[in-house]
């Protein structure tokens, strides 16, 4: 992107047209070049042009977000999967709209093939099918869903949180944490993160809240070390030393004037680690360490039919399908979000 | 140069020590070895319990087991390693040897599969930004990324290799296909090319009907079950590559650089002849002697024929007397296609790492292993193939909005040389940082990979090792990982050395 392009700067004008600021006093013209002589071209103030609508920083980023269609049709994507999967069978006492548990078998119809019809629309009485035993494969897929789910953005906030501080204190007090932090970061080049998830979640004997508190104690160092950048330059900044030189305690600066201006980078992150973490549980569940039978997760459930591919494919396709649309449109979201807060990177320069 | 490496390789040898004492502790809590023992109603029940509890020393401290273990690892530096035994005393030196071999191939022939095309496909979005070709690689990347390993290898296994097995029994390409296949690589093509439209329509024009009359020919003379190049195709492709290479460094203004690439293809003829009779049945050994001959007979051609541009004229002559070496024994491994198809039947088996029973030359046994480790590393490189285009193509678009970029442009430098002179070596610093924590997370995916295609390899190890609660497998399987991962982040790094002077300190 050229200079010329960024209405938000102020530029010198062509030299020759008379209006070049090449006097060392502001807004003073060239006593050299050609004069103008009227009252505007004198004048010090900068003209505004008041047609045109100004908008705030927030502003500016909802507009780009709400433009930005990928990301919206994710939004939609991703909002509808969740309202499926939460009303669909209820959460806890709160009873869904569909009739069947993912506990109660029944006998199995017509080789448990799905029955749900695209045109006439119609959801059948078992539109995902039903596995080997006779349950309902809609409402396993959903009970599935709602682990991931819960499990994804429990990650996304508990490693947030964790990066965000800790990112925080190694850039702004250096020292220790900042060690740990960057030796951390170390060590998961030479153990792979997923082996030392799978480790860590047999020590702590599956469950969702176990899996949760896993990925949430490994995933944070990327969102560290982004947030530790961040705040490295914004801490050399004039307004963090006028903070300082007023006297402003070092956390009110961390979090009144150093964090709000890292928020873009902390939400982009925040968004990818969902994905990651969606990623990660079902590998889990699906190598035997993550979510454990009776309950159910996406990744179980296509671990438990893999060899069923050629016969029953649809216990093959239902979950495996939901973890992509999740993981698409969460990762899509995020670029979105990159986007929004980042106009640098922005696919067209409006 | 060679300090910095040594500094790197300290730094590395010390977050192995401290890995491995992380992985030692979380692998003896994760659970209690004595589990399956426990329900044993036996009347030697206490003897089992006993006999693990001595073998596995369980009755000392973590840090006199961890000793133990760490005393049997030094021994490495005298090549005597003692990785320990596992809990029913088999040596884990055997376990290791007999599992890494293909696990560390599988995660080495993706990574360097996924650098390359990856960093390809950025590089050509990048310089092709906002067309269909960028949207498109765009729109892959996300979804590749989004993929889950474990539900992409099903596929891949289910789908793919019977697919394929079912195809080669009655190979052939329906012409409805061969236009179908040649109009989608044309259009391809035409995105890449870019330009105006007489550009794009040429693109188009010769890559689909080079494309189809090739299939055709493929067809009529039965290509798919008894493939093989022949030195004219070798010839072409070595052009081809001497091509690349000459519009990635100095390109087709300089006569005496083409002079000696030409030079060393017309040697690699004369020798295609000569080494015909060793080629029927080599070793690996012999192989990298001929590929060190190859270098040698293009670094003297270089010198001989480069003139006063000697360097760069070697450095094009190697870079071809390599392209035509692999070349010479892509076609040999073709002409034994048809043995090894015989032989197996199935080719692409959906479970193991190796077919059972199976014995060749040295073409059958590299068939062997390749037609099993397609299915696996193509898992592998999908899903990494996002992240480097991605990370490539932002790199390259960060590099080409620099200052210096606008300046080369300015003073009239060509497209060619601005991209590959100016920005590729900028932008491929970044890439180098990316490599050492993909290479990590690609020994995860192995491990779910290997799991899905029944290999016996080291994701087996840990599942067992994990599954036992037994730290001696485990800390063996931590050992060969961590210690690929640190070659490869150290390969990184030199990398990293050699296109950016600053980091050589």
């Amino acid at each position: 992107m050229t200079d010329n392009q960024r209405p938000d700067q102020d530029k010198a004008d062509l030299p020759g047209s008379g209006k070049e600021e090449l006097s060392p006093v502001m807004g003073q013209a060239d006593p050299g070049s050609p004069q103008v002589d009227t009252e505007s071209e004198f004048s010090v103030e900068k003209q505004l042009d008041f047609t045109e609508k100004s908008y705030s920083q927030g502003q500016l980023v909802r507009r780009r977000f709400f433009r930005h269609r990928g990301a919206m049709v994710s939004l939609l994507v991703l909002l509808g999967v969740i309202v499926l999967a939460y009303s669909s069978i209820g959460v806890g006492p709160l009873p869904g709209w569909w009739d069947k548990s993912y506990l109660d078998t029944a006998p199995v119809v017509d080789g448990g093939a799905p029955t749900l019809q695209l045109w006439p629309p119609s959801l059948g009485e078992h539109p995902f099918g039903q596995e080997t035993t006779g349950k309902d494969y809609f409402a396993l897929t959903m009970r599935g869903t709602q682990q991931s789910l819960l499990v994804a953005f429990s990650v996304g906030i508990g490693s947030t949180i964790i990066g965000v501080a800790v990112g925080a204190a190694a850039g702004f007090y250096r020292g220790w944490i900042e060690a740990i932090l960057m030796r951390m970061t170390d060590l998961f080049i030479v153990i792979p993160l997923l082996i030392l998830a799978a480790v860590i979640a047999k020590s702590l004997g599956g469950g969702i809240w176990g899996m949760a508190f896993v990925l949430s104690i490994l995933v944070w160092t990327g969102l560290a070390r982004l947030v530790r950048g961040e705040v490295l330059s914004l801490r050399e900044r004039e307004f963090v030393t006028a903070a300082e030189a007023i006297g402003t305690g070092s956390v009110r600066i961390i979090f009144k004037h150093i964090l709000p201006n890292a928020i873009g980078t902390i939400i982009v992150s925040a968004t990818l680690t969902i994905a990651t973490a969606i990623l990660l549980e079902t590998a889990l569940s699906f190598i035997g360490y993550g979510i454990n039978p009776p309950d159910s997760s996406l990744g179980q459930l296509i671990s438990t039919y893999q060899t069923a591919f050629l016969t029953r494919p649809w216990l093959f396709w239902w979950p495996g399908l939901t973890i992509l649309a999740i993981a698409f449109s969460v990762n899509f979201l995020g670029d979105g979000l990159r986007d929004a807060f980042d106009p640098r990177q922005n696919r067209s320069a409006d | 140069m060679l300090r910095f490496i040594a500094r790197r390789l300290g730094i590395s040898v010390l977050i192995l020590f401290l890995a491995s004492i992380v992985m030692y502790l979380l692998t003896i809590n994760s659970g209690d070895p004595l589990e399956d023992l426990y329900g044993q109603t036996g009347a030697n029940r206490q003897n089992l319990i006993d006999a693990r509890v001595d073998r596995l020393n369980l009755d000392e401290p973590w840090y006199t087991r961890y000793g133990i273990w760490l005393a049997g690892v030094s021994k490495c530096f005298v090549l005597a390693c003692d990785l320990g035994e596992n809990r029913s005393g088999l040596s884990v030196n055997t376990l290791v040897i007999s599992s890494a071999s293909s696990s560390l191939r599988l995660v080495t022939v993706a990574t360097v599969i996924a650098i390359v095309i990856g960093v390809t496909v950025g590089v050509v979005s990048a310089i092709r930004q906002y067309t269909g070709f960028d949207y498109a690689v765009t729109f892959m990347a996300f979804l590749f990324f989004s993929l889950p390993v474990f539900w992409a290898a099903v596929l891949l296994k289910q789908y793919g290799a019977i697919r394929f097995n079912n195809w080669i029994a009655d190979p052939g390409i329906s012409p409805v296909i061969t236009i179908v296949l040649a109009l989608g690589i044309g259009l391809l093509a035409s995105l890449i090319a870019g330009g105006d439209l007489q550009r794009r329509l040429l693109a188009f024009g010769i890559t689909a009907g080079l494309l189809a009359v090739v299939l055709f020919y493929f067809n009529a003379v039965d290509w798919w079950s008894r493939p093989a190049l022949g030195i004219a195709l070798i010839v072409v492709l070595s052009l081809a590559a001497l091509g690349l290479l000459l519009m990635l460094t100095v390109g087709l203004r300089n006569r005496q650089v083409i002079y000696s690439g030409l030079a060393t293809v017309g040697v690699g003829i004369v020798s295609y002849f000569i080494t015909a009779p060793i080629m029927e049945d080599p070793s690996w050994t012999l192989l990298l002697i001929l590929a060190a001959i190859s270098v040698s007979v293009g670094a003297v051609v270089g010198t001989v024929v480069g003139g006063y541009e000697r360097r760069t004229a070697i450095t094009i002559s190697v870079g071809t007397a390599l392209a035509f070496g692999f070349f010479v024994f892509v076609d040999r491994m073709l002409i034994n296609w048809s043995g090894y198809l015989d032989a197996v039947g199935r080719p692409i088996s959906t479970i193991g790492s190796s077919s059972p029973l199976f014995s060749g030359n040295f073409y059958g046994e590299t068939w062997d292993w390749v037609t099993q480790l397609i299915l696996p590393s193509t898992v592998l490189i999908l899903i990494s193939l996002a992240s480097y285009s991605r990370y490539t193509r932002s790199s390259m678009l960060e590099t080409t909005q620099q200052d210096y970029m606008r300046t080369a442009k300015s003073k009239g430098l060509s497209d060619r040389v601005i991209n590959t002179k100016h920005a590729l070596r900028n932008a491929l610093i970044p890439i180098t940082t990316i490599v050492a924590f993909d290479f990590a997370s690609l020994i995860g995916g192995a491990v779910i990979t290997e799991t899905v295609f029944g290999w016996s390899g080291m994701g087996a190890l840990f599942k067992t090792a994990l599954d036992t609660t037994d730290p001696n497998p485990m800390m063996g399987f931590f050992l060969v990982t961590a210690t690929a991962a640190v070659l490869m982040n150290m390969l990184a790094d030199i990398a990293y050395a050699s296109l950016d002077p600053r980091i050589r300190r």
